[in-house]
């Protein structure tokens, strides 16, 4: 998804690893997917589900 | 001793033949408290040798800390994607050409199920053949602020 939208950067995560950001975002099962601190997705969804549900709240509305 | 056995070799082969730009991993890693490290070091030095378009550049983050910065990289091990706007092939990328930020960073060892997931990513930087449907890139075209996505894994 970043590679196809110059606003976004994506960071995947190992989260044994950094156990610090894991708990600062709850992360309680994988994967989770925290977008902005502001959504959340926990467990994999059919692509255009996440990606309309990933960015809901950050795109312009439909002119 | 390599990590990937010989038909997993051939299949990223196949795969990396698809690419048409050098990609670059930026391998951030820091000397002491950084356990995985030499286990991330040790996963990526498996992919240049499957594609003379990936090559990899080891930044020391409390040494270099000005590149760490640059690319928002905070702890280590940490690895972010580069690629050239250039189909020239040439071993480990042109030199007069600058490195265009990916935007796509995996923190921690891209060991188990990651590394297909880093595999797929150079192989998207490099050019390949991307797999989103035309209403997710619209949706994409449509993202009007910043947006950081974090995607929690574990080793697999």
């Amino acid at each position: 998804m970043a590679f196809y939208s110059p606003k976004i950067t994506s960071y995947a995560v190992e989260a044994t690893t950094f156990p610090e950001l894991a708990r600062r975002y709850m992360v309680t099962g994988v994967p989770k997917t925290v977008v902005n601190d502001e959504v959340e997705i926990l467990g994999a969804l059919p692509e255009e589900a996440f990606v309309a549900q990933a960015l809901e709240k950050f795109t312009a509305p439909p002119t | 001793m390599p990590l990937l056995s010989p038909t997993d070799q051939q299949k990223l082969r196949e795969w990396f033949a698809g690419m048409i730009r050098p990609v670059r991993l930026l391998f951030f890693t820091q000397t002491i408290g950084c356990e995985t490290c030499a286990e991330t070091q040790q996963i990526l030095a498996e992919l240049p040798p499957l594609s003379d378009r990936v090559s990899i550049e080891e930044v020391n983050l409390v040494l270099e800390g000005d590149r760490a910065r640059q690319y928002g990289v905070d702890r280590a091990p940490a690895v972010v994607i580069l690629y050239q706007e250039t189909s020239q092939p040439s071993e480990g990328g042109n030199t007069n050409i600058p490195w265009v930020d990916s935007r796509i960073r995996f923190l921690g060892a891209p060991a188990g199920y990651e590394f297909v997931s880093l595999a797929q990513a150079v192989l998207l930087a490099g050019g390949g053949p991307s797999t989103l449907s035309e209403g997710s890139r619209q949706r994409l075209a449509a993202v009007d602020r910043p947006v950081a996505m974090q995607v929690f894994t574990t080793p697999t």
